[in-house]
């Protein structure tokens, strides 16, 4: 039997490889941008995990919006992506450092 | 839902058909070159509103089934924010048109980034919360990276924006977290489910992420590295803006959480405030020490000033969150003025941000220079200045609630903290000379730098009666 602490295990692991994925990847913003989207879906996970548990409909009303909001990051942030990506002509992790800090 | 909810939520409703409708009527009507009128429009709405929900009457109203909380407190930060906002707006349009950025989206974008704090501060419900913060921050990333020609300010969006997701991210882990273990995500239904200050596990875990995630919205150390460079790279009316309304609008949201929802386990909270506040203050005076780039000092200006903010919310009292309210209504005060200055730093056109080349400022421009020492000696928390004031209050307010300790590192990291204000005031009165900065300042800006170096001055008398609207809010928030 599936109970819900399965399910919060998935969704910590797919959370924590997702923080992972931002801070130790060293490539491609592309990749940061797929970390991000793990970790919301890992929510998500999390979210209608609670909600089938608690028997209540709220957190995948909730899940519907994150899944909204992602989408809408997602265009945001391939947007600034391609600008950045025009005017540097990379879009390396190691290349954004014109600013210290 | 009903008439009376929407009746409640009437002002956010017009914001946000307002940008709906300026944004149609500029994509038809003739794009950038009614971004002027766009300017006067959008500033002249966010005034008229923040007139509006001043002139409310009392009381406090709940609507969407407690989603949606219009009280004093939400009323007073929203005020400040339109407000804000508003002069923020007219400030930007020179420069902007300077630097051939004066399009019509940014206006647009400020108008929906202030919906989306609107929403936060009324936030009664972690989706209400999630989406407000989400509309703010995505608006914000787009103004960040503005000059797309830039390579600092395409930079700048960037990385406001991985870090900006990744808070986001924690944050709503936090959110299902509590959703979870309280069965709820309503605040007051959490609120019911706490017990004695018993939080539980989960529910202290859920804390921790959202405390994290919002720490990160007001760029409290140690989550605050994305501060100082998407201050320094973006566009200087666009770091104008980001510190001030939107750091009001974090600063009221985490009272909001922790007072709402977490009320009953102030202890829990308190310690993680604490900490937020003691990191911040530090980390902000020292470390500013090092920078010569104004609009960098600035932003760790900013995470210390944040520090103090916390000390008051540390305190976990009704006047602790009256002394909060009092010292971001002046932090924003302040850095209207100071950007107003910040903005006119330019030589043969050129904008120009180190510190140095405001050697000998008083000789060139001394009334300026005046102004803008008033500014940073209030920024310093120097008596008898309204920003002295400020701190006062958070200070007297952690020692009222037995933190004494916090008080006394809010005043050392004060102490560090006036060196680099005061090595500003150096530069313009006793520094090597320079080339002169020969920047023309507009009407608007003199008022702004003026007004804002008058209130720090004549605000001394009595505030110009914040206080008593403080406590008042801060009362509704914790009823």
């Amino acid at each position: 039997m599936i109970s819900v602490e399965h399910y919060l295990v998935v969704g910590a692991l797919l959370f924590v490889i997702g923080i992972f994925g931002i801070f130790l990847n060293r490539k491609n913003v592309i990749v940061i941008l797929m970390s991000i989207e793990l970790m919301l879906l890992a929510v998500n996970i999390n979210m209608v995990a609670f909600s089938t548990h608690l028997n209540d409909l709220t957190g995948q009303v909730f899940a519907l919006f994150i899944l909204t909001v992602a989408a809408a990051e997602a265009a945001i942030g391939l947007a600034i992506l391609v600008c950045f990506f025009r005017v540097r002509g990379t879009i390396a992790v190691e290349d954004i450092n014109v600013m210290k800090g | 839902m009903n008439s009376g909810d929407i009746n409640i939520i009437l002002p956010e409703i017009f914001l946000a058909v307002f940008a709906m409708a300026a944004l149609m009527f500029a994509v038809y009507g003739g794009k950038d070159r009614l971004a002027g009128l766009m300017f006067w429009a959008t500033a002249g709405v966010l005034f008229l509103l923040g007139a509006w929900i001043g002139l409310a009457p009392a009381g406090s109203d709940v609507a969407f089934n407690g989603a949606f909380v219009n009280d004093e407190f939400g009323r007073f930060a929203k005020v400040v924010m339109l407000w804000a906002s508003a002069v923020m707006l007219l400030l930007s349009r020179q420069y902007l048109e300077k630097h051939n950025l004066l399009k019509f989206e940014f206006p647009i974008l400020i108008a929906l980034a202030v919906l989306g704090m609107m929403l936060m501060v009324s936030a009664g419900d972690l989706m209400a919360l999630y989406m407000g913060l989400e509309l703010q921050s995505l608006s914000l990333y787009v103004v960040a990276s503005f000059r797309r020609d830039s390579v600092r300010s395409t930079e700048a969006g960037l990385k406001y924006f991985v870090l900006g997701a990744l808070s986001s991210g924690i944050l709503l882990y936090g959110a299902s977290l509590v959703y979870g273990f309280a069965g709820t995500t309503n605040f007051a239904g959490i609120a019911s489910t706490i017990h004695e200050g018993d939080l539980g596990f989960g529910l202290l875990f859920g804390l921790v992420f959202l405390s994290v995630g919002m720490a990160f919205k007001i760029s409290a150390a140690p989550f605050h590295m994305w501060t100082p460079d998407v201050y320094e790279g973006s566009p200087t009316p666009v770091t104008g803006f980001f510190a001030t309304a939107p750091k009001m609008a974090a600063a009221a949201l985490f009272a909001r959480v922790v007072h709402d929802a977490f009320g009953g386990a102030v202890a829990d909270w308190q310690q993680i405030v604490a900490f937020l506040a003691v990191v911040s203050m530090f980390l902000g005076s020292i470390a500013a020490i090092g920078q010569s780039n104004i609009k960098r000092l600035m932003a760790f200006s900013s995470i210390a000033h944040m520090g103090f903010a916390l000390v008051g919310l540390a305190s976990g009292t009704e006047d602790g969150v009256a002394a909060l309210l009092i010292y971001m209504a002046i932090y924003v005060t302040m850095n209207i003025g100071v950007f107003a200055f910040i903005l006119n730093m330019e030589r043969e056109g050129r904008p120009i941000t180190d510190i140095k080349s405001l050697g000998m400022y008083s000789k060139v421009e001394p009334a300026r220079a005046a102004a803008i020492s008033a500014l940073m000696f209030s920024l310093a928390g120097i008596p008898p200045l309204a920003g002295f004031f400020g701190k006062l209050y958070v200070l007297q307010a952690a020692v009222d609630a037995g933190l004494a300790w916090l008080a006394i590192a809010g005043v050392i990291a004060s102490v560090i903290g006036a060196f680099y204000y005061l090595r500003i005031i150096r530069h313009i009165y006793f520094g090597d000379e320079v080339d002169a900065l020969d920047g023309v300042m507009p009407v608007m800006h003199k008022m702004a730098l003026y007004g804002a170096a008058l209130i720090m001055v004549v605000g001394v008398v009595n505030l110009f009666g914040v206080q008593p609207i403080a406590a008042d809010a801060a009362a509704s928030l914790l009823k």
